[in-house]
């Protein structure tokens, strides 16, 4: 069901570097798991609504107004790395 | 022996002038000192605050601006962002992570004079059953140092169990705070999902995720409950109902209750003895007045494949937000952007946490949507409709709150499927939004085992009052371990 290839494209979506050493026993490791939640396909789940909020809740909504002060400074100190009051990342344009 | 005390006797001892908050503080910041190195529960001690704390909460008291918690030690799970405190969620990710706020439990508990001792160790990001997944190391059971505590709520239960904290707060996403109760020997209470504020609590699977707290008693669950509960418009599943006076309802007698006993709950995974204490607790509650009725709920065995998509694709979204970007852990020496997310998060991240978000990944990909992710809350809502069904006729649900007692180190950790079954008992209510507990209700081999008590939505009271009416029968809630009841346990590494 779930083979190297489909491991290697999952790792590469969730941006975890997954090598090739770790390939087969991961690969082992989520079919197991996947073997185990197909037990769900058995279930007759026709005309049921699917249940996303236990409570059946639905968001709430709040006036579009100003609530927080700015932090920016506060946050920012939090960065790895930072400059003139932005997150600095690797150039990504040449 | 200050440590062996209650809230509630902790409460009237400073009321009565007994001891100040300071004294008491320093005495459970001293049993830190000496024996946390064997259990492994706080990640970290936050004395010197403690103290400060301790002084203003006397000071408090000295003007009678006293609440029945002022004064009083808590551990936080060190899932709760405490300002400027390190807030790690036992992740390399966020081992320098310093929150620049406090979670709403934290400030509600700050707000009733509570003193916080630390914060404890728990499972990466809530992501284990048996505290074996912290980046910090794993805890050991205050009742046997070769056993796990549970998890992911373990560092909480061992600092509780050994009397290192009187109190401690939990989270249960699908367990976390009753499975570890059951294996220490704690009360410890899973509230309705949106009971609690999830505002700063660290996300793992927020249509699951809630607070609670993990106690001696049941009196002092209600004590706390009390302070953590409400309305907080900075969670937007935050349920706006009115909190009861949970301490009003505790000694309601329990004559006519009835206790729906679902025969999925005493299956083959169940250990033979862990479920003889259980009937012999069920046998008390119906020789104090409560009837027992057979019910069934028929999808439990659907519980745990449903809970498994659910909760890593949840995990997978939620966990996106850690990108060496803006705060936590950055790798060295970046090449390009993508190269930065990818070695930031492999390298951040420990195992248990990178299987979840890839098992997450694939459920929420493109073709597998339905399969999975849809055919998982639809079983969801299948699974709520049984407890509905059930509350038709019973009034709180009974059962084992963990399949065995305590297990050792290392024992479940090859196979994730082992451990994933822990939380058999405890993964349907978090997929139902109801509320349960674990009360003490019995040794096995000298572990403690815990009864677990289940009810409709919003019927905390309830819940608390049959744990309360129990803990007035029995006395498996006042059993510690032999060295801690003696206070003169040894120091140093285990």
């Amino acid at each position: 069901m779930i083979d190297r290839d489909t491991v290697s494209q999952v790792a590469g979506l969730a941006r975890i570097r997954v090598s090739e050493a770790e390939i087969p026993e991961l690969t082992q490791r989520l079919g197991n798991i996947l073997a185990m939640v197909d037990a769900l396909q058995a279930a007759d789940t026709q005309g049921i609504e699917p249940l996303s909020n236990p409570l059946d809740a639905t968001q709430r909504l709040r006036p579009d107004a100003v609530t927080e002060p700015n932090q920016r400074d506060r946050l920012l100190a939090l960065a790895p790395a930072s400059e003139q009051g932005l997150f600095l990342v690797p150039r990504v344009i040449e | 022996m200050l440590h062996l005390k209650t809230l509630k006797a902790l409460g009237e001892g400073l009321d009565q002038g007994e001891f100040s908050s300071e004294e008491l503080t320093r005495h459970f910041l001293d049993r830190i000192e000496r024996l946390n190195p064997q259990y492994n529960a706080f990640i970290t001690v936050t004395a010197e605050q403690a103290l400060a704390q301790a002084r203003a909460a006397d000071a408090a008291r000295r003007d009678g601006k006293a609440g029945p918690l002022t004064g009083i030690p808590i551990a936080q799970k060190d899932i709760f962002c405490t300002t400027g405190v390190r807030t790690s969620c036992a992740s390399k990710m966020l081992d320098n992570f310093i929150a620049p706020y406090d979670a709403t439990v934290v400030s509600r508990l700050n707000e009733a004079g509570m003193v916080m001792l630390g914060k404890t160790n728990m499972d990466e990001f809530a992501m284990g059953s048996s505290n074996e997944t912290s980046w910090y190391g794993p805890v050991k059971n205050p009742w046997d140092t070769t056993c796990v505590p549970g998890g992911s709520s373990g560092g909480s239960a061992a600092a509780v169990a050994g009397r290192l904290a009187p109190a401690a707060t939990g989270t249960d996403t699908g367990g976390s705070i009753r499975q570890p109760a059951a294996l220490c020997g704690l009360t410890g209470l899973k509230p309705t999902y949106g009971r609690i504020s999830r505002w700063g609590m660290i996300a793992f699977a927020s249509s699951l995720d809630q607070a609670g707290p993990m106690t001696q008693t049941a009196y002092d669950a209600a004590l706390l409950l009390q302070a953590m509960a409400g309305f907080d418009p900075k969670d937007s599943t935050s349920m706006n109902e009115p909190v009861p006076d949970y301490l009003a309802g505790l000694d309601q007698p329990l004559a006519g209750l009835r206790i729906g006993i679902p025969g999925e709950y005493f299956s083959a995974g169940l250990n033979a003895a862990t479920g003889a204490a259980v009937h012999a607790a069920l046998a008390q509650l119906e020789a104090m007045g409560a009837t027992l009725v057979a019910i069934s709920l028929p999808h439990t065995e659907l519980a745990v494949p449903a809970y498994y998509v659910i909760a890593p694709a949840e995990c997978s979204a939620n966990l996106a937000r850690f990108d060496g970007v803006r705060y936590g852990y950055r790798c060295d020496k970046p090449q390009d952007l993508n190269d930065l997310y990818t070695r930031t998060r492999s390298e951040g991240f420990g195992a248990e946490v990178k299987r979840r978000i890839l098992v997450g990944t694939y459920a929420l990909s493109a073709g597998f949507y339905d399969a999975y992710y849809r055919k998982a809350q639809q079983v969801r809502r299948l699974i709520r409709n049984d407890f509905t069904e059930a509350f038709q006729s019973v009034d709180v649900i009974a059962g084992p709150a963990s399949p065995s007692p305590a297990f050792r180190l290392g024992e479940k950790t090859a196979d994730p499927i082992v451990m994933y079954l822990e939380d058999a008992y405890t993964i349907p209510t978090n997929l139902a939004g109801l509320p349960a507990l674990s009360v003490p209700a019995g040794l096995v081999d000298g572990k403690p085992v815990g009864l677990q008590l289940i009810g409709p939505h919003f019927s905390e009271s309830r819940l608390l009052n049959v744990a309360h009416q129990f803990q007035q029968a029995t006395d498996w809630h006042q059993k510690v371990p032999a060295a801690v009841q003696s206070g003169d346990e040894q120091g140093g590494a285990a």
